[in-house]
């Protein structure tokens, strides 16, 4: 944190530039340096209790002073987490527990040896790899996003600074008119991060030219959809590269007041953005005549209340003003009319955190990245029945193939891989037939998904294609603000349908009629929320038809999913008689004598799956 | 319910009204709930129709018009979460806790809700009891983590010792 106060504020790049050379020689080039990742997925692994463990060790080994520790936001790899590097050494260790810790400080940092056992091992070659960039996870992916995830102390702004934090905002405020940033952002080609794909530059330029005096600029961090998460590992693992980029977006647009619109559930990304807010103003990056450049700037944390819908624009401005956060139709856009009616231009966080790297290195290097129509990387958070589960950014334009198996590894238990859904709610499956397909926005478009905010869930045989798609319409139906009747009403009847179908009772004109109601929600509704809710649907009809087919005409899952239609057996000659599903059921339904193969009474079963959870011999199916 | 804690937490937003979430979150965290009488005292205090509070109220997820357990079980229910068996974890809660999701036991010991995406997905299937994650959950793992907050053995299922 800023140590001198009352800090002098930095007014200009050339101070800037002295303050991060000394900050660079302060920390002594070649002093030994332990991150340990402090991500969601790496603390719920027990990674602050390996934190406080390398502190004990460090100190009662006698190399207090002499290596530096510090915890960085998410690193990526979850997987593998609790993620630790050695620095400069460049050793990356990987499932560290608080008992690795002793032996780490004594050979790796008071010897310089590598600890074997904890290096990520190639499942292919079962090479031992020490540099975390030559993993797969990692060698295939470009960091722009996420360039100071996982290496920097997010709660402390000179780190940020060390690695060239804030040279974009005054490369922007001294050497650019608003013109100049704008035009900058718009030949770069970044496009909305949050779903909609919209050209930022352009919306800012709309923004700029709507009538007012008083403008907007908000940050969406209300990351609602399922399965993404990077937004998040943002916030929290590097907030002031978004500050940052909405300091830039204010200026360009015209705006003195910012606001930060963060999930509830996220209380460690507010926790961090509030500790970056405040050291941003003690260095003069935020507050009064910012940059000598005659611009004030402020920005605020407004936190949510628990409502996907709040991911849409018009709701979250809404919410923001304290009321309920219902959209409203959009023949004015907000960029015009949103924010207490003022103009308002809405990024989401990852478009943010571009923005500094966009200014400093140029449009044109931006644009190089990426495929025609979608520049630059996206962040992806890599999850469900893939092995190596977590956040990476990738070139747009790479292949399915690629992420799901160069840096996925693969399906997890190397089962088949089925379909992988993209874009959260409002998006789609896409079927292994075009696994080779390009990533980008128009591709998926194109494939009846979206990029949506970057959420990839691979799946796999075992997993039902109508039970997804139940499971979208139910959220959805549930997330519905019920202001109009297409949504409210018309996704909840897609739902009832799905349920009928995975319970058996689907009806012989079922898919038809899921159909009209889709064409309906589609073309009735007032926001995104609605219009989008069918793609889930539509999109696994589209694929996967012969699955519905299945459930409507002979009753069965063909995956195995659907409780209603399946049924808890033991196979014979895999069960070794241990005993433990007869011990853990619930309902007494396992009978079979110890070590002699045990059944299971059909009448009597209530298939909560504990009896296929303990059983280790796979000997427990779902038919 | 305690006035002067109402009345510092309104003063923590100045009393503004467009901080009408950030202030039902608080008094939410410090009661479990909304409290009628909080609920009045906002109304006065930020100068905004009483239809206004209880839409927003009753609107967002985080709050909750009736008192909450003293623990919260938020199973996650995320894309990655579902494939995983998250659905299954919810049936086995509802089933030991003898309460629905979104329910709240009869001795006020646990509350029992779903929620969207923690965005630990690594973890799938995830649970978090209050502040802690319970990473790669079984469905048999269920009552020994409810035996963590409720010792005394009330809602044991068969084959628990």
């Amino acid at each position: 944190m800023g140590k001198e106060n009352p800090m002098e504020k930095i007014k200009n790049p050339e101070k800037l530039e002295k303050l991060r050379l000394s900050i660079l020689a302060e920390q002594k080039p070649g002093t030994l340096q332990v991150t340990v990742c402090g991500g969601t997925g790496c603390l719920s692994n027990g990674s602050e209790q390996v934190t406080l463990a390398f502190a004990e060790e460090m100190k009662k080994q006698g190399l207090n002073g002499k290596v530096t520790l510090k915890k960085t936001g998410c690193h990526g790899f979850c997987e593998r987490g609790p993620l630790v590097s050695i620095h400069p050494l460049d050793i990356f260790y990987q499932r560290v527990l608080e008992k690795d810790t002793a032996e780490i400080v004594a050979e790796t940092l008071g010897q310089g040896k590598i600890v074997e056992r904890l290096l990520y091992t190639d499942p292919q070659t079962q090479e031992k790899i020490s540099r975390h960039d030559e993993i797969p996870f990692y060698k295939h992916q470009m960091r722009i996003a996420l360039r100071n995830n996982g290496r920097i102390d997010p709660t402390d702004i000179r780190e940020y600074i060390a690695n060239g934090g804030y040279a974009g905002l005054g490369k922007a405020l001294t050497s650019m008119t608003s013109e100049e940033i704008i035009q900058t952002i718009e030949k770069s080609g970044l496009r909305g991060r949050g779903g909609g794909g919209f050209l930022a530059g352009r919306k800012w330029q709309s923004c700029r030219d709507a009538h007012g005096d008083v403008r907007y600029v908000v940050c969406n961090g209300d990351e609602g959809d399922p399965g993404a998460f990077m937004d998040r590992s943002i916030m929290e693992g590097d907030p002031h590269s978004v500050i940052e980029g909405m300091i830039v977006g204010g200026f360009a647009i015209g705006s003195n007041q910012g606001f930060i619109y963060v999930r509830n559930e996220y209380p460690l990304a507010v926790k961090n953005l509030t500790i970056a807010l405040t050291q941003a103003r003690e260095y003069g990056f935020l507050g009064k005549n910012i940059f000598n450049r005659r611009f004030d700037f402020d920005i605020r944390i407004n936190r949510g209340g628990g409502a996907f819908v709040c991911g849409e624009s018009s709701a979250l401005m809404a919410s923001l003003e304290g009321r309920t956060g219902e959209p409203r139709a959009k023949y004015i856009h907000t960029v015009e009319r949103g924010l207490y009616d003022k103009p308002t231009n809405l990024n989401n966080v990852e478009t943010w955190a571009n923005v500094p790297e966009i200014i400093m290195r140029g449009a044109e290097w931006f644009a190089s990245l990426g495929t025609e129509g979608s520049k630059g990387t996206k962040v992806f958070s890599l999850v469900g029945k893939v092995k190596n589960t977590g956040l990476v950014e990738v070139p747009m334009g790479i292949t399915l193939r690629d992420i799901i198996y160069k840096i996925g590894g693969g399906i997890l238990k190397d089962r088949e891989f089925k379909a992988v859904q993209t874009g959260g709610p409002s998006g789609g499956c896409i079927p292994k037939s075009l696994i080779d397909m390009p990533v980008d926005f128009d591709e998926l478009t194109k494939a009846g998904s979206m990029m949506g905010s970057g959420g990839m869930i691979v799946m796999d045989d075992t997993d039902c294609m109508v039970d997804v798609a139940k499971y979208f319409t139910k959220f959805l139906e549930e997330e519905s603000c019920g202001k109009c009747t297409p949504c409210r009403e018309g996704v909840r009847r897609m739902k009832e349908i799905l349920t009928d179908i995975t319970a058996g009772r689907g009806a012989e004109d079922a898919i038809p009629l899921l159909e009209e109601l889709a064409e309906a929600i589609t073309l009735g509704s007032l926001c995104a929320l609605g219009s989008t809710a069918p793609n889930p649907v539509l999109s696994t009809l589209r694929y996967f038809r012969e699955e519905y087919e299945a459930h409507i005409k002979e009753k069965k899952c063909p995956a195995g999913v659907c409780k209603d239609l399946i049924v808890y057996s033991i196979l014979e000659d895999l069960c070794t008689g241990c005993h433990r599903c007869f011990r853990e059921c619930p309902q007494q339904a396992v009978s079979g004598e110890a070590k002699k193969p045990h059944q299971i009474d059909p009448a009597k079963c209530i298939k909560c799956g504990i009896c296929y959870d303990v059983c280790k011999f796979d000997a427990v199916v779902k038919k | 319910m305690d006035r002067n804690k109402v009345d510092e937490i309104i003063d923590r937003y100045n009393a503004e009204k467009s901080s009408l979430i950030g202030i039902f979150q608080d008094i939410q965290q410090e009661y479990r709930y909304l409290p009628r009488e909080a609920i009045s005292r906002v109304v006065e205090r930020l100068g905004i129709p009483v239809t206004q509070a209880y839409a927003v109220a009753t609107f967002y997820k985080s709050f909750s018009l009736v008192p909450r357990g003293e623990h919260e079980i938020h199973v996650c229910l995320g894309t990655a979460c579902h494939l995983r068996g998250g659905q299954r974890l919810v049936e086995n809660f509802e089933r030991i806790l003898n309460a629905k999701a979104g329910g709240t036991t009869a001795d006020m010991k646990f509350t029992l809700e779903t929620v969207n995406c923690l965005g630990a997905c690594a973890l799938a299937p995830l649970v978090r009891v209050d502040q802690k994650n319970y990473g790669k959950v079984t469905a048999d793992k269920i009552a020994k983590i409810v035996k963590e907050y409720r010792p005394d053995g009330e809602g044991k299922s068969h084959g628990e010792n």
